[in-house]
């Protein structure tokens, strides 16, 4: 059987005493929608920084197609076909909205120095294509807005698209985002969806943390669920959702049963907000 | 102003590959007519054409010595501006590496009796092994420990040249031959290599590499999430400015045919820091004329020697709370066509 | 050898409270403050007019009156970095970290060329001058004067320990150093604690200046740039942002620098300081005490 896309395993992550993830271990296969959900501290921004880099696991390991990339720094996990978005938007302020994108591309750019030095037809090649890319991943994240001011003069909501542009000009296999649909209203909301379905119809695999329930149980093939660290379930959005430890986690230990009730009402509906 | 070395970033006159516009692509907003001025394409050139004309108007030895070292000096703000404006590392001992070009050359002129072009290849290696040699431990650290570690380097290398034999000791050294025959050929040498130099550094700064730097700048993760190996290209822009800086250190030990420690002290690096600073961080024009300001300014005001500088620590910090971005800030990027 | 030693430690004491000051404020702010050494040069300064004021002093009366232009000169160096911060810094606390460090050098750049401008680029000489009887202790020579002033440096750094520890002041530093928001939420009144840092860092900065105007005997205006690098180093050394591991830095700096004064030669003895500080950075960035955080995105 081929390796997974994605397989995390036993992954643990400890800072100082205290244990930000303990024991977490889920796949990801190709073009296939995976959630992490779970209360906030749960381990799952820290769950994503191991995986792409950002943090060295304790102990655990991260597999690519069955190569083994725990450790390895950001860009060579970049590098790889991983890319990500930030849960705090994280642009490149007072660069333009192209040459944000254009780091999504960076990578596949073909210059030298030399090159750019002496303008050669490699160099405006290469930066036209970047640029005709740029504009490709603009297009299909359905920005708006100005493309040649600064990337912090846009709205919020127009941002997150920048962002994803961005993460897919990377061409990745597997797009890593985090809480995509925070701070988006119900419209903007329902474009998020639309794009992280398009996304996948591109064949990238996506894993994506989302409090919107909503909008996790719509759109993922399978959901992790996590708990201070702890996973405390894995699989099909329904199967998850009937779960009474996840809804015991979503509303603590002392819930009663009409709140419980409640909960699992909340949960297979879908909820806004925190949780 | 006569504006020698405004060397002209002829780059900016080159168009740029641009793809057919399509829907949903707005321009930058309406723009005042300075600011519309200031980016003409033949704002370089035209700059270019006065440092060319200068000698025309004022050729005594006084003022082509002046207009030489301005020259010099933008050279060197050409160079530090991709540390500090593209990369956003704060480099504070910036000259060291004018002062490790200046010295390389030199001793190898007058104690191996080389010519001074002769000595290039071994100004390259010895700059770039510089830059590395500081930049290896150093670019792993937080920001503001480079600031102050690159402030130690900065005198590292100068107390070490005062306390080295082969440079001559604190008197320095002597008799280091020209590139050319006289003042005015070397003037024009000077423009010609100022220019080229920032001409390169713009196309750098708008090149791969120089997105890279400014991706840095801005966010280091969200670089590395992309794909940009920061470490390296931090080290690049380092080496860069210290190829840069070391050229410029050639040029000056043949100018003044003789270099000492008392050049290379942290009042040059800072005054390059305010060249950059004050012209626009990132902003190659901006730089050029920041450069050309802070170099003739105090030829200008000679009499107000004692003030000068505390003006400049002054304008530093006003420039920083009023108009961070400089005189002459940098575009976000390019310009729709 | 314990001559080395001495000497070391005299020297470690200034380092010490020069580096203290550094080392609070980057706690507190986590800003490099680049003019820090500048106010060491401008105690020095204060103290000399002062005491050219005060006019002839008799020998016997040295000391006593040293030790009040000290306490004279902390008030007004502790002034004039509470000045430095809100004019200077406090506007631009959430600016990025590049524009906050051009400041710093920018204020720098003023002190240091601004007593240039007032007091001229000439060493002048400090009107007290502390000689003095020797005294053998363990084979070194030492004067009841150095005794006096590292008891002096000794007594400040324990005061500033007891302070930031024990007082309720001192709690609500620790609380801004550790997290300014929730600090601010908790009703402390942050801008004024930063103030009061400012004050104290730069009083002992003064202090220092004073001290090191008596002993060595001559003061010029860029007598603060070494000594804000070296101070710097010594924070490095101990832990940037831990006031017992800056103390213990500050000495220790003294004492590898006697010590690679005696094998290199005193022409070397500040690219040995750098070369220590570019070790300590290379190999343990958080200094002796300091505590290893990982870094979270």
């Amino acid at each position: 059987m081929n390796a997974p896309l994605l397989s995390v395993e036993g992954l643990r992550l400890a800072f100082g005493g205290v244990l930000a993830i303990d024991g977490l271990t889920f796949a990801v296969g190709e073009a296939e929608i995976v959630s992490v959900i779970g209360p906030n501290g749960a381990g799952k921004t820290s769950a994503f920084n191991c995986v792409t880099g950002f943090y060295r696991p304790t102990a655990g390991s991260v597999r690519l197609r069955g190569r083994d990339i725990t450790g390895l720094r950001p860009s060579a996990v970049a590098a790889l076909g991983v890319a990500r978005t930030f849960q705090n938007l994280r642009l490149f302020g007072e660069m333009s909205v192209l040459d944000n994108v254009r780091a999504g591309t960076h990578l596949r750019i073909r210059q030298n120095v030399l090159d750019a030095l002496l303008h050669t037809p490699r160099y405006r090649r290469s930066e036209q294509e970047s640029t005709e890319q740029a504009h490709h991943w603009l297009d299909f994240a359905g920005l708006r807005g100005d493309r040649y001011g600064p990337a912090r003069a846009l709205p919020y909501g127009e941002q997150r698209r920048v962002e994803i542009a961005r993460a897919l000009a990377r061409r990745p296999d597997l797009l890593l985002l985090d809480e995509p649909a925070a701070g988006l209203n119900h419209t903007e909301k329902a474009e998020m969806l639309d794009l992280i379905r398009r996304i996948r119809e591109q064949g990238v695999a996506i894993v994506l943390i989302e409090h919107d329930m909503g909008l996790v149980m719509d759109v993922s093939q399978r959901v992790v669920v996590l708990n201070f660290g702890r996973e405390i379930a894995d699989g099909p959005p329904d199967e998850v959702r009937r779960d009474p430890e996840v809804v015991e986690a979503y509303l603590g230990r002392d819930a009663d049963e009409a709140e419980i009730e409640q909960a699992r009402a909340s949960v297979a509906g879908g909820r806004d907000g925190g949780a | 102003m006569t504006g020698p070395g405004e060397g002209a970033p002829l780059a900016e006159a080159a168009p740029e590959a641009a793809p057919a516009p399509r829907a949903g692509r707005r321009g930058a907003g309406p723009r005042s007519i300075a600011s519309r001025l200031m980016e003409n394409r033949w704002a370089g050139l035209a700059g270019l054409a006065v440092a060319l004309l200068a000698p025309f108007v004022n050729a005594t030895p006084y003022a082509l010595s002046v207009m030489t070292s301005a020259a010099i000096f933008v050279m060197l703000a050409a160079g530090l501006n991709i540390v500090v404006g593209y990369c956003g590392l704060l480099d504070l001992g910036y000259i060291a590496f004018f002062a490790v070009g200046a010295y390389t050359s030199g001793v190898l002129s007058t104690r191996l009796g080389l010519p001074l072009i002769a000595t290039l290849p071994a100004v390259l290696v010895v700059t770039v092994i510089a830059g590395l040699v500081i930049g290896a431990p150093t670019l792993r650290l937080r920001s503001d420990y480079l600031a102050i570690v690159t402030l130690g380097f900065g005198e590292i290398i100068r107390v070490t040249a005062t306390n080295l034999d082969v440079t001559g000791g604190p008197s320095g050294i002597y008799g280091i031959p020209g590139l050319t025959g006289g003042p005015v050929s070397f003037y024009y040498l000077t423009v010609l290599v100022v220019a080229v130099a920032v001409v390169g550094a713009a196309r750098l700064g708008r090149s791969r590499l120089g997105r890279a730097w400014r991706f840095v700048r801005e966010d280091e993760d969200a670089a590395e999430a992309m794909g940009v190996h920061t470490y390296k290209v931090k080290m690049a822009a380092y080496v860069a400015g210290a190829i840069w800086g070391g050229l410029a250190g050639v040029l000056f030990g043949a100018h003044l045919s003789a270099v000492s420690p008392g050049s290379f002290t942290f009042l040059q690096s800072a005054l390059v820091l305010m060249a950059v600073v004050l012209g626009g961080m990132g902003s190659i024009r901006g730089v050029v004329v920041g450069a050309v300001v802070v170099s003739l300014l105090p030829e200008l005001l000679r009499d107000l020697a004692d003030y000068r500088y505390v003006a400049f620590g002054v304008l530093l910090i006003i420039v920083m709370l009023v108009r961070p971005q400089g005189l002459w800030p940098a575009r976000p990027g390019e310009v729709p066509k | 050898m314990s001559q080395l030693v001495w000497n070391g430690l005299f020297v470690g004491s200034f380092y010490a409270l020069v580096a203290l000051g550094y080392s609070m404020v980057y706690g507190i702010i986590k800003l490099l403050n680049f003019a820090h050494g500048d106010l060491y040069m401008l105690g020095a300064f204060v103290g000399f007019a002062v005491l050219g004021a005060a006019g002839g002093v008799s020998a016997a009366m040295a000391l006593p009156l040293l030790l009040l232009v000290l306490m004279l000169t902390m008030g007004v160096t502790g002034l004039a970095g509470v000045a430095l911060e809100r004019v200077a810094y406090r506007r631009l606390r959430g600016a990025p970290r590049l524009s906050l460090l051009i400041t710093a050098v920018g204020a720098s750049f003023a002190l240091e060329y601004g007593m240039r401008a007032a007091a001229g680029a000439d060493p002048r000489v400090y009107p007290v001058r502390l000689g003095g009887t020797t005294l053998e202790v363990l084979g070194a020579r030492v004067t009841l004067q150095q005794l006096t002033l590292v008891a002096v440096a000794v007594l400040l750094m324990i005061g500033l320990n007891l302070l930031v520890t024990r007082s309720r002041e001192g709690r609500a530093m620790r609380a801004v150093a550790l997290d300014p928001k929730a600090a601010a939420l908790m009703g402390i009144d942050v801008d004024a604690i930063i103030s009061r840092t400012f004050f104290l860092g730069s009083a002992l900065a003064g202090a220092a200046g004073v001290m090191a105007g008596a002993h060595y005997g001559k003061i010029d205006f860029m007598m603060g740039f070494l000594i804000g690098l070296k101070a710097f180093t010594a924070a490095v050394i101990g832990g940037i942002g831990n006031i017992p591991g800056t103390m213990l830095g500050g000495l220790l700096l003294g004492l590898l620098e006697s010590f690679g004064t005696f094998w290199l030669g005193g022409e070397w003895r500040d690219v040995f300081a750098f070369g220590v500080l570019i070790l300590f950075l290379t190999v343990r960035p958080t200094g002796l005490l300091g505590e290893r955080v990982t870094e979270r995105v």
